[in-house]
């Protein structure tokens, strides 16, 4: 008899994805519908959305989902963690929405030790509005509004949020994987079920940055923008653990 | 008789709230509210409840917009510079059409401004605020008494419209203490929240969104939130009218200014001026039906408001045509006296026609 050895997680829906070609948000949409399998927790779980390209991720997930303001999702986040702490909630959001509008609130809900999960894709541009400039933009990297390359000088540095976040007590996880190799994904898959792990075993907030290509608005093929992220990206935003708590947080 | 104590607005205000069932509150501190989440982060824990000291405005109703969505009563407050920042979430929230109560204290602006009470925050609160096409359903209270009972029913239109509610007050009704029964005049309402987002265990994977990119489906879908708020327009106005059936001249007055308008009244018919009030209490919906006959019975009206005249647009919006209607306002946290109002009263009696200046 045959076996069936792969299918199609049951948290994602079987809509055709609207991501550019050989876009990784479908990668990453995958590896959290797994982890929602994995832990079985579909149910019961809630998204949170923001926006730009991940905004339709309603489209995507056979969950219920609320959609944030811009920058906000770790907020709402807090809210509906609060009214309902039974359920799994995780937030979805790319660097413009999270690491520059949405500062304040994904800090302090780190810092609050909020019991959710976000998934942090970085592709160091803003992909929907065509190419601006994140904050996590690399040194010398064209975009739309730094036509120039990004200079510290005007623009300051790309920030390392996963780094950043790891500092704060609240936090029981933190980590970056990248999505540019088979292997890497297999890591990304592990880390992001770690993540939704920490959750599901009340540890607190974890966060999973997940470096990105935007090959469309990186100008390249597809291929070369996965070179780029290995070859750019990973020297400036390393991968790695950067925070794991092991025992819940009686502080 | 129902036991009457002597409380703080902004506490009756707190303490309604509890009773109305709300469990969550999420906020900033900002004066003169500051009772309000005070009372709150001693006692909703007691009742079961959550309070979260936000990290901003911003923070605080996008908190409230989670747990309401959760299906739950929740709510935030704050004073104007803050309404200001949550008018974002506010939008969205009626986008998506999640109930919410935001109570605003009004402070004197515009920028910091100052902290003596005002009603310039009438446009920002009635005209939606923030972008798009909606409203919030916002009620003025007037005396420590109405904090309580309307704080309750903005959580019951709330919830009855998926839309976001106001209680639009200023520094007088938080911070002043007044006798008041905090015992609800009636059994309060809930209503079940079938597209409260809960986890898809017993029903199909649902969102609450706002975003609508298909040809023509954003139209319709403001054209279903107009139809909402015609039919609030039509069934939910509320007001007060005092001594307008013998009237020779009507005060539209709404929240503290209607309580000096009460006392010039009854200053002015003590002169033989009869003149009577019309105070709406919604001020959206704005109760524009009973202005309108009020102004056709009577002619000669007067709108007397804490600030340079925002109210008035919706008195002349609703008035008879051939009214002839006088303006009185006192921004920046000027309180009027009843003499003043009376000085007025007189004045727009005498005056043949048009707005007069602040």
């Amino acid at each position: 008899m045959p076996q069936q050895v792969f299918k199609r997680p049951r948290a994602l829906s079987d809509k055709p994805t609207h991501f550019c070609p050989g876009c990784t948000h479908g990668t990453a949409h995958r590896l959290v519908a797994e982890a929602i399998d994995y832990f079985g927790v579909q149910e019961r779980t809630i998204g949170v959305a923001c926006v730009g390209c991940a905004v339709f991720m309603y489209d995507y997930f056979n969950v219920d989902v609320i959609e944030a303001p811009h920058g906000r999702a770790p907020a709402v986040a807090t809210g509906v963690k609060r009214a309902q702490p039974e359920k799994i909630v995780f937030t979805y959001q790319g660097d413009g929405d999270l690491a520059a509008i949405g500062t304040s609130e994904i800090i302090h809900t780190a810092n609050r030790g909020e019991n959710i999960t976000v998934i942090f894709v970085n592709n160091t541009v803003y992909g929907m509005t065509g190419g601006q400039m994140a904050p996590t933009t690399l040194l010398g990297q064209q975009t739309t509004t730094s036509p120039y390359g990004r200079d510290f000088r005007t623009d300051g540095y790309p920030i390392r949020m996963a780094e950043m976040l790891a500092t704060l007590e609240g936090v029981a996880y933190s980590t970056r994987v990248s999505l540019h190799n088979p292997k890497a994904v297999l890591n990304a898959k592990k880390a992001i079920r770690k993540a939704f792990e920490m959750q599901v075993n009340e540890m607190g907030f974890s966060l999973v940055e997940v470096l990105s290509a935007c090959h469309t608005n990186w100008r390249v093929s597809p291929l070369a923008g996965q070179k780029k992220v290995e070859e750019e990206m990973i020297p400036y935003f390393p991968l790695g653990v950067f925070k794991e708590r092991t025992g819940k947080d009686f502080l | 008789m129902k036991d009457l104590q002597l409380i703080k607005g902004n506490v009756a205000l707190a303490e309604a709230a509890i009773q109305a069932g709300c469990r969550y509150y999420f906020g900033y501190p900002i004066t003169p509210q500051n009772d309000i989440p005070e009372y709150l982060s001693e006692h909703l824990p007691k009742a079961g409840g959550i309070f979260i000291q936000a990290e901003s405005e911003i923070a605080s109703i996008n908190m409230v917009m989670g747990a309401s969505a959760s299906g739950a009563r929740a709510m935030t407050s704050s004073s104007g510079p803050g309404i200001s920042l949550m008018q974002e979430g506010m939008s969205y929230m009626a986008g998506s059409e999640i109930p919410c109560l935001v109570v605003n204290i009004m402070r004197c602006g515009p920028g910091l401004g100052g902290i003596s009470p005002t009603q310039g925050d009438y446009f920002q609160a009635t005209r939606g605020g923030g972008h798009g096409d909606y409203y919030n359903i916002v009620l003025a209270p007037a005396s420590v008494q109405e904090m309580f009972n309307l704080t309750i029913k903005a959580f019951e239109l709330a919830d009855k419209y998926r839309n976001p509610a106001m209680i639009l007050a200023d520094a007088i009704l938080g911070q002043m203490k007044e006798p008041a029964s905090l015992e609800p005049t009636e059994p309060i309402q809930f209503f079940d929240k079938p597209w409260a987002i809960t986890g898809a265990k017993d029903h199909k994977p649902q969102y609450l969104k706002t975003l609508y990119l298909n040809d023509g489906e954003q139209e319709a879908h403001n054209l279903q939130l107009k139809e909402k708020y015609d039919h609030i327009r039509e069934n939910e106005p509320l007001y007060e009218e005092q001594a307008t059936s013998d009237a020779e001249i009507v005060i539209v007055a709404f929240g503290t200014a209607s309580r000096i308008v009460k006392t010039a009244i009854k200053l002015a018919r003590e002169e033989g001026i009869r003149a009577g009030l019309v105070r709406p209490i919604t001020l959206f919906p704005f109760p524009s039906k009973a202005v309108y006959e009020a102004s056709k019975r009577v002619r000669k009206v007067l709108v007397v408001e804490m600030n340079t005249g925002q109210m008035l647009t919706d008195v002349q919006i609703s008035a008879h045509r051939e009214a002839d209607i006088h303006f009185y306002g006192r921004p920046g946290g000027g309180v009027p006296t009843p003499e003043e109002v009376l000085a007025e009263i007189k004045r727009s009696i005498h005056a043949t026609a048009g707005i007069q200046a602040p």
